[in-house]
């Protein structure tokens, strides 16, 4: 780690030219995953282009989306008035992230860009229906979460912000590793005037949507709905936490909560 | 490269590889032995600091970033004779024993007393999720940071 | 009772340090010129060393050497030894595998350090190491403890892996007594491998003059005498003299940093070689690979009751794994710590207990919090409350029953109880958990489709190891009793110096609360010194409790004699005879005359020897070294109490009521610190701790992202409270409570955790798959 070279520009244009320059780039936002992956040895970036003075960070709400700079911190997020306003649903996952630490120095950009299986956001841009604002394009969420650590992000595209559109309600609930507190399973569902939408991280790969619970819930927006809708966990995560098979219960019993919270919201 | 940070109201300007992190410049460099790394994987939060007012874990926290930053470490809050009265109240209520994790402990305290809001014992107890204690259970850290936070008066 | 005396609540004189970030840990200590060091260790839990190539890392900028086991071996560095000899059945001796301090020719668990490599910088020393090519040939490893025996042959000629075959108890007696039960209650079970995981990681800073062949070693140890010794007699890396070993201030312990480690020795070994201070500091990862684990136990347990639910005869069958080593003092813990705490606290007339002590290519297991004791308290407590449920007896009134109740007592698996009074604690322990309550908590949890259980444990404990001759007879390599020296300075300020080690448990305040009781002087007059072989002439340091009964008693003594002395010097000076002076709160009076001298007159007059008894020597210091008659036998109840959400299987603990009879207290304030801390272990282990290892023996729980450490939000507040029964043999009546908490607490969960599950056993940890899978399966059976 001795000998990265680190820049810290202050317009994006220069953000992307240096990572383009780079022999192995990578953006620093919060650093919360990066930094770690770097003192373990698994990331060896050659250049480390920070992102805290682009002027990312901020929340504002226009008509019907609420716009998240992708340096806004999570504490931020959570304490936000319009961010509770608008969709208080995301102010509770953003709230839950890691610890305080963590969520006074990870920011959302990061971790949607990074896509971790375990992450929290992934399940509130997915459920959302959000759309991944970057320095080129704006990249719909259902065509953004690819795989394990992989997005539909092009090599060297920052995101600026995350657009949310603002559900009639939501909700958001999470079954944390009993140790590292990460996502084991998280839900977020949100009531769209168009129908219901439901994204779950922590389970398989990278965050998905459950096409069958929107389905159902956009039928009958209740638990019981949820009963019957179907589940393929043939790709889900095993490890010593859960397996596959009590993930998918897991889904469940948090898309029920989520669904409660969002009742009565 | 040049690192340029106060840390506990004193200015230093620091030579140090980018890569390295808060924590190494605070103990190798500045002698602030008082933060203390116990993992590696950002979790124990041993080593947290303040910075820019904000509890941070400083073993995940390059010197890159904290260029230009203020800093504020067990050290900067209050002295043997001058305590802080996180300080008072960790000792009054015998919140530590081996006292390895009590200055990320009490600088953690610091950032959830200082955010204001009602403290109860639950809200301590998940303010406090980013630090691991081996010795105390957290039973008298959690009493000792109400008490605090009572004398306080929310104010950090 | 003074403010400041023994059982008062004394603010601890060490935080302030503390506190205020001054600290002085062994990370914090940098010595001028010093390398640092870094360890290769082994990615394969079993493997040959067919070649190490260190051609590449010494060409790397800043590498300042790398070293390899055979170095060592060249250098006449000796194996790391274990310290108690364990005999099996047969009566031959355990067959102890030889541990070089670096691997030589084979590794044997993934993490053993095999090479050092030493830089300028601990940069430098990384790079350098990953820059040694290592060609191991991998072996099959024998990773399962269950299987162990059935694997290939770790260690050449230990037939079956296996390290002792241990026995205790009458055989017959215990067949007889199951002849005839009633009722047998019958338990297979885990005790889960924990790593203890002290957050201040394991840490050496050497440094060695060759003008003056003096070695100085500052360490993370909780013995540093033992780490002195260790190093002169068995390793041969100096002359005892020749070697001083400082343990400053260290950030926890809880047996982990009794032991003799290879990181430490290789450190100082190699401070020697190149001529400069040498430095490590253990990262995270690398304690959780290679500081030596706790517990890991396979056991089978058999309780025969008659009808009415009295013990009849308890037998045990436990497989114990060593790891692939044996660490200082591992073959005591599952055998003379674990084996002879079976009796409980009950009158079980017949016991009889086989204990297999098995390697495997895993990391040593050794001592941790509690160190057998835990494990014993899990058989005999998880027996007696399934009996109960068995037999449809209250779990309370079955204890009863069976409680010892004359002292002192001799149970069949070879302790001498001294003295206790189990039902008080049962009773006030009943009382503060509200167990009357408990039904109508209950139905408030199942209206909110909770389940919930209440679980009690009545454990007994033997601290303070002893006497020195017995443990010695059983295999013990060293003595078990403490020095302590009271120093009384001219202007009677008082040094004391105790063989005893405070990482984190408050010497410095309960020990000057004795002195300046027992002298009248001010508190804060009195300092302690502990962890310093170069001031302190020998110590045992801290474990198994024993600070209190061993450490404070030695304190004691010392003190008492200097009393003996200074009421000498007070006679002489009050012209009268020793015979008819007093001593109390500091005054020394003539009890002819009424005359009356203060301690500060006598302390000066010792030093300035005016007027003066010309047979005494001037001075006012002494030493003692105490070895205890008897173990101390803390003991106690434990009552927890859960809630389980069955559609997630979390286990959230709700109550945990704590009520010890640890004798007589010192500062109670510090013994409650001592229980909270102790439980949130125990707690650990029921619900969140496990040591993994995969099938090829890689560590799965590696980190903190995978072990679940309890963090404040796993916890509740803990209700504590204290009978007290003396103990009947050390001067104070003390018994010891580091170990406590972490004693009783598993059982307690578990009971609770089965009693709300309605089901017979449940491994621990109760992670929330497994209580799900517990519920699911007992829905359809």
């Amino acid at each position: 780690m001795a000998d990265i070279a680190y820049h810290r520009p202050e317009r994006i244009a220069d953000a992307v030219a240096i990572r383009a320059r780079a022999a192995d780039g990578a953006f620093l936002a919060g650093g919360m995953t990066l930094i770690p992956t770097m003192k373990q040895g698994l990331a060896a970036p050659s250049d480390l282009v920070d992102l805290s003075a682009l002027g990312l960070a901020g929340v504002e709400v226009r008509s019907n989306t609420l716009t998240i700079g992708a340096m806004t911190r999570h504490a931020d997020v959570a304490a936000s008035a319009e961010v509770r306003r608008s969709i208080p649903a995301l102010a509770k996952l953003a709230g839950g992230i890691g610890d305080p630490q963590v969520r006074n120095r990870g920011a959302i950009g990061g971790s949607v860009a990074n896509s971790d299986p375990a992450a929290d956001y992934p399940a509130a841009v997915l459920g959302l229906g959000a759309a991944i604002v970057t320095d080129r394009r704006s990249i719909p969420a259902d065509d953004y979460f690819k795989d394990l650590f992989t997005t539909a992000l092009e090599p060297g595209e920052l995101i600026r912000s995350l657009d949310f559109p603002i559900p009639r309600r939501a909700g958001y609930c999470k079954f944390p590793h009993p140790a590292s507190r990460y996502a084991l399973v998280g839900v977020f569902v949100a009531e769209f005037e168009r129908g219901v939408r439901v994204g779950v991280t922590g389970a398989g790969p990278c965050a998905f949507r459950w096409s069958a619970a929107e389905q159902a819930l956009g039928a009958r927006l209740e638990a019981a709905a949820l009963d019957g809708a179907a589940l393929d966990s043939s790709r889900f995560n095993a490890d010593l936490a859960a397996s596959a098979e009590f993930r998918a219960h897991l889904v469940r019993v948090m898309a029920r909560r989520a669904l409660a919270d969002l009742l009565t919201a | 490269m040049k690192v340029v940070l106060t840390v506990n109201e004193r200015q230093h300007e620091i030579e140090a590889p980018p890569g390295a992190l808060l924590v190494d410049i605070l103990r190798r460099d500045l002698g602030l032995t008082g933060t203390h790394v116990g993992c590696d994987t950002s979790q124990c939060g041993a080593c947290t600091v303040l910075m820019d007012g904000r509890a941070v874990k400083s073993c995940t926290v390059l010197a890159g970033q904290a260029d230009g930053a203020s800093v504020t470490t067990i050290e900067g809050i209050g002295a043997p004779g001058n305590l802080h009265p996180l300080q008072a109240a960790f000792q009054q209520h015998h919140a530590l024993q081996c006292g390895f994790c009590t200055p990320g402990m009490i600088m953690a305290a610091m950032d959830l007393i200082g955010r204001g809001g009602r403290l109860d014992e639950a809200a301590v107890r998940r303010g406090l999720e980013g630090n691991y204690c081996r010795c105390t259970g957290y039973h008298n850290i959690v009493r000792a940071v109400l008490a605090a936070a009572g004398e306080m008066g929310g104010r950090a | 009772m003074s403010d400041t005396g023994i059982g008062a609540r004394v603010k601890r004189v060490e935080d302030v340090r503390f506190i205020t970030g001054r600290g002085r840990y062994t990370d914090d200590i940098n010595l001028p010129g010093q390398a640092w060091a870094f360890f290769l260790r082994s990615p394969h839990a079993r493997a040959r060393i067919a070649a190490i190539d260190a051609r590449a890392a010494l060409a790397t900028p800043g590498v300042v050497g790398v070293f390899t086991g055979k170095d060592l071996a060249a250098d006449n560095i000796g194996n790391l030894p274990c310290g108690w000899l364990v005999k099996s059945k047969d009566g031959s001796d355990m067959k102890a595998a030889p541990r070089p301090p670096l691997a030589i020719d084979t590794v044997n668990f993934v993490g053993e350090p095999y090479a050092v490599v030493i830089g300028d910088t601990p940069a430098a020393a990384k790079e350098g190491a990953a820059a040694v090519a290592t060609d191991f040939e991998e072996l099959a490893p024998v990773v399962s403890l269950a299987e162990a025996t059935q694997g290939a042959e770790i260690h050449a000629g230990i037939e079956r892996n296996v390290c002792y075959d241990w026995e205790l108890g009458d055989r017959a007696a215990v067949e007889a007594a199951f002849a005839k039960a009633a009722h047998v209650t019958r338990l297979e079970f885990a005790n889960n491998r924990l790593i203890p995981n002290a957050i201040e990681p394991r840490a050496a800073a050497a440094s060695y003059d060759a003008a003056t062949a003096d070695f100085t070693l500052y360490t993370t140890s909780q013995n540093p005498h033992l780490e002195r010794l260790v190093l002169a007699a068995f390793v041969g890396l100096s002359p005892e003299h020749k070697l001083r070993v400082i343990s400053p201030d260290v950030g926890g312990g809880f047996g982990s940093k009794i032991f003799v480690y290879p990181e430490e020795t290789a450190v100082a070994w190699a401070a020697r070689r190149i001529g400069r201070p040498v430095k490590w500091t253990a990262d995270r990862s690398e304690a959780f690979l290679s500081d030596a684990h706790g517990r890991d136990h396979l056991t089978t347990a058999e309780l025969a009751l008659d009808a009415d639910g009295t013990f009849l005869g308890l037998r045990v069958k436990t497989r114990a794994n060593m790891g692939a080593y044996l660490s200082t003092f591992a073959s005591s813990v599952p055998t003379y710590l674990y084996g002879t705490l079976l009796a409980g606290q009950y009158r079980t007339p017949a016991i009889y207990v086989e204990v297999e002590a098995v390697y495997t290519n895993t990391a040593p297991v050794d001592a941790y919090r509690g160190a057998g004791r835990p494990e014993a308290t899990y058989v005999v407590e998880r027996l007696v409350e399934t009996a109960a449920r068995e037999l449809k007896l209250d779990p309370a009134e079955i204890r009863r029953r069976n409680f010892i109740r004359d002292f002192p007592y001799e149970t069949p698996v070879a302790l001498v109880y001294d003295t206790g009074d189990y039902e008080a604690s049962l009773d006030k322990a009943l009382k503060i958990a509200d167990l009357a309550g408990f039904p109508e908590r209950r139905r408030a949890s199942e209206s909110a489709g909770k389940r919930r259980g209440v679980g009690l444990s009545c454990y007994i404990e033997a601290c303070g190891l002893a006497p020195s001759q017995l443990a010695i007879q059983l295999g013990a390599g060293v003595g078990l009793y403490e020095s302590g020296e009271v120093r009384v300075n001219p202007t009677a300020s008082v040094t004391v110096f105790t063989g005893s080690h405070s990482h984190g448990q408050g010497h410095e305040t309960t020990l000057a609360q004795i002195v300046s009781e027992k002298f009248g002087v001010p508190f804060e007059s009195v300092e302690v010194v502990h962890g310093d072989t170069g001031r302190l002439e020998f110590g045992l340091g801290t474990y198994g409790s024993r600070s209190a009964a061993v450490g404070a008693s030695a304190v004691v003594k010392a003190a008492d004699k200097v009393i003996v002395k200074a009421t000498k010097i007070a006679a002489h000076m009050l012209g009268t005879a020793p015979e008819s002076v007093d001593f109390a709160d500091g005054v020394f009076k003539d009890t002819a005359s009424n005359k009356t001298l203060g301690f500060g007159d006598v302390a000066l007059a010792a030093y300035v020897p005016a007027n003066f008894p010309p047979d005494l020597e001037p001075g006012l210091s002494e030493k003692t070294f105490y070895d205890p008659k008897n173990f101390t036998y803390p003991a106690g109840c434990h009552v927890a109490e859960v809630e389980v959400d069955p559609e997630t299987g979390v286990v959230r603990l709700e109550r945990f009521t704590a009520v010890d009879d640890f004798g007589k207290v010192i500062n109670p304030m510090i013994v409650e610190g001592q229980v909270h801390g102790g439980v949130a272990q125990g707690v650990g282990q029921a619900l969140f701790e496990h040591g993994v290892y995969d099938e090829g023996g890689q560590l799965v729980t590696g980190s903190f992202m995978d072990y679940g450490l309890p963090r404040a939000d796993d916890l509740p507040s803990f209700a504590v409270d204290t009978t007290v029964t003396p103990c009947t043999h050390n001067p104070l009546g003390v018994k010891g409570c580091g170990e406590a908490g972490a004693i009783g607490a598993p059982a307690a969960v578990m009971n609770a955790v089965t009693d709300a599950l309605g089901v017979k056993d449940l491994a621990m940890p109760a992670s929330p798959e497994r209580v799900w899978r517990a519920l699911k399966e007992a829905a359809h059976g």
